[in-house]
């Protein structure tokens, strides 16, 4: 006993250690609880960073379009149709209206952090007598390797896109027959054609993509598309991506152009990453739960077996208060307890699974991701769970009439 | 004059009431205790001698009448009064001894200190082993409740009630589970407390002869201070 301890803390330990073995398998119960909630937690949100880090570094999180091109009925005269039947007309690849002015509003938004300007479209690649046919983007790289990050796709060359470069995917250099420094030959339906040198090669894992996707310089793609001055779509990145759809909607009512979030575009995978967070929250909802039931229904029998002992201390002069603390504690510290050893066991349980468990190609299936932030929520967490827990029993051992206590 | 350490007039107490199985169990008690005085208190089972000692004990609240210790009316007092008043000015010694199992002999003794300054000090420490020598049990000082002796166990809840000096000592059968020897040390110890510093003490006992070497008796029958008792 501890001079640095006070009475309600020397009380609380001892009637602890005096129950250990209901101490133990309590405890072992919270960090069974604790351990799978650490685990799932920090599983699911590598999981779920891998996927946004997947979509989101591929494709901008909002895109600017060039609204829809409709069709005017014919009308002879004012309120009178001619011809009811209206055709949806082809939609030519435009340039947006006034993208400048677009871009710099896009600026000013504290929600947008990155604007880039893209001018694409489709061409053929042909290099002697093969030909593929390719989307051509055309990027300007400051700004547009903020939102897809290329870089992290580079598997040969540089990023080098002056007038005359073109950075293509491994699986086009496969079927034309090229590496890097080889030059190609671009086509677009209406625009020139342009021979261009292969600085990079990118690899996004996916077959066709790899095939289609092209990048070279803005102005180079403008030339090629037969579009001057032109951009089909504005890139954005925001600030809160869960929050792109809104923006989005923000955006297009203010300007008049069709934006696209990234929600809206992977609406799928986005419903997948809810349902996944939503059956993570209910879990640990229900472990919890199932946890502090626990810790009560303990703490309801200490007190059942320790009401004589209650009834002493009232008598010497304890007060409700602290007969009140003395359960509360016991409930904080077996949380607390409890949510330390079960961490550490999610987080070890985590890391060994992310060593054992492997993608088809060898690379990991979530990255690790273990924040000191997720052990002191979790400790935070499972002793206010434990105090809560704990209240019942508490009250009514402070309400205990002393003298009943005592007789037993 | 000074204040009798216990003072009680037309102390009622009555469970159950307002139905029809309304029973009164002490009718009309009065009683004084005067400071330094040495009491024994009698009766048969059943007579509400254990109601009679809750209630000067301040564990328990009579239906009616005035129940004053040291000159403090607990009518006048709440719940929290009650209990500073219980832990600093009474000490209880239990008829089936009642040590807190999970603590040892000396921190069993440190109890009501611990409980009444909220830390451990070296005052308390000093204090309990004190009383620790005087009751002989130096030696099992850490020992838990447990691992004692009836007879020690008793011991130690005689020091404990003395820990923090109170004045008054209320006793229920405190030789009652003991043997003759162990009985007596008790009884030695409780009235060398009372002869050295004054404390008063109020034992409810069924021993005759125990209750003899007391300065007073007070009988209780049917929950009515018996006349012709002295």
């Amino acid at each position: 006993m501890t001079r640095l301890l006070s009475f309600v803390w020397i009380g609380a330990l001892r009637f602890l250690w005096e129950g250990r073995l209901q101490t133990l398998f309590i405890i072992g119960g919270i960090t069974i609880g604790v351990a799978v909630i650490v685990f799932m937690s920090a599983m699911l949100a590598g999981l779920e960073a891998n996927f946004i880090k997947r979509v989101l570094t591929s494709q901008p999180q909002i895109q600017l379009l060039p609204p829809d091109q409709v069709a005017r009925p014919l009308r002879d005269e004012p309120g009178t149709v001619a011809d009811a039947i209206v055709q949806r007309p082809s939609q030519r690849i435009l340039s947006i209206d006034q993208w400048r002015t677009i871009q710099r509003r896009m600026l000013a938004m504290p929600e947008v952090t990155v604007v880039a300007p893209v001018a694409s479209g489709s061409a053929l690649a042909v290099r002697g007598s093969a030909s593929r046919s390719v989307t051509v983007t055309g990027i300007e790289p400051d700004s547009y390797l903020q939102i897809v990050k290329l870089p992290d796709y580079l598997v040969a060359g540089r990023l080098r896109l002056s007038s005359d470069d073109i950075i293509i995917g491994v699986e086009l250099a496969r079927n034309l027959g090229v590496g890097l420094g080889d030059k190609i030959v671009l086509s677009a339906a209406n625009g020139p054609s342009r021979v261009l040198t292969i600085t990079g090669l990118v690899d996004f894992g996916n077959k066709p993509v790899n095939q289609r996707n092209t990048y070279v310089a803005l102005r180079t793609a403008q030339s090629l598309l037969n579009m001057i001055g032109g951009v089909t779509t504005i890139d954005l990145a925001v600030r809160d991506i869960y929050a792109a759809e809104a923006t989005a909607q923000q955006i297009q009512a203010s300007t008049g152009v069709q934006a696209d979030s990234w929600i809206k575009t992977n609406a799928q995978f986005f419903t997948a990453v809810r349902a996944q967070k939503n059956t993570n929250t209910l879990i640990r909802v229900f472990v919890g739960l199932s946890v502090a039931f626990g810790i009560a229904a303990v703490l309801i029998v200490s007190v059942i077996q320790r009401s004589r002992d209650i009834g002493i201390l009232r008598a010497m002069g304890a007060t409700r208060g602290q007969v009140l603390r003395l359960f509360l504690l016991q409930g904080g510290l077996l949380g607390f307890l409890g949510s330390m050893i079960g961490a550490t066991l999610g987080a070890s349980a985590l890391v060994y699974w992310h060593s054992v468990t492997r993608q088809a190609d060898g690379s990991e299936i979530f990255p690790l991701i273990i924040e000191p932030r997720l052990f002191l929520a979790t400790a935070v967490l499972a002793t206010l769970t434990g105090v809560l827990a704990a209240m019942a029993p508490a009250l009514r051992a402070a309400g205990l009439d002393p003298v009943e206590a005592i007789r037993g | 004059m000074a204040e009798p350490v216990i003072r009680l007039e037309q102390v009622r107490k009555a469970y159950q009431i307002g139905l029809a199985a309304e029973t009164e169990v002490l009718h009309g008690i009065d009683l004084r205790l005067e400071a330094g005085e040495f009491l024994a208190l009698v009766g048969p089972s059943g007579s509400g001698k254990s109601t009679l000692l809750n209630i000067i004990g301040l564990l328990d609240r009579p239906t009616s009448g005035l129940v004053a210790i040291n000159g403090h009316d607990i009518d006048a007092l709440d719940d929290a009064g009650i209990t500073h008043l219980r832990g600093h000015t009474i000490g209880f010694i239990f008829q089936s001894h009642l040590l807190i199992s999970a603590f040892t002999a000396r921190e069993n003794v440190m109890m009501p200190m611990l409980v009444a300054k909220g830390r451990r000090d070296a005052e308390m420490e000093q204090r309990s082993a004190e009383l620790l020598e005087r009751v002989g049990l130096s030696h099992v000082a850490d020992n838990k409740a447990t691992n004692m002796s009836g007879g020690q166990q008793q011991r130690v809840a005689i020091a404990r009630a003395l820990a923090m000096r109170p004045d008054l000592v209320l006793a229920d059968e405190p030789t009652g589970n003991l043997d003759t020897r162990s009985a007596e040390t008790a009884f030695q110890l409780m009235r060398d407390e009372n002869r050295q510093f004054g404390t008063s003490f109020l034992i409810v006992t069924h021993n005759m002869a125990l209750a003899r070497r007391c300065d007073r008796i007070i009988a209780v029958v049917d929950g009515q201070i018996a006349p012709g008792v002295a």
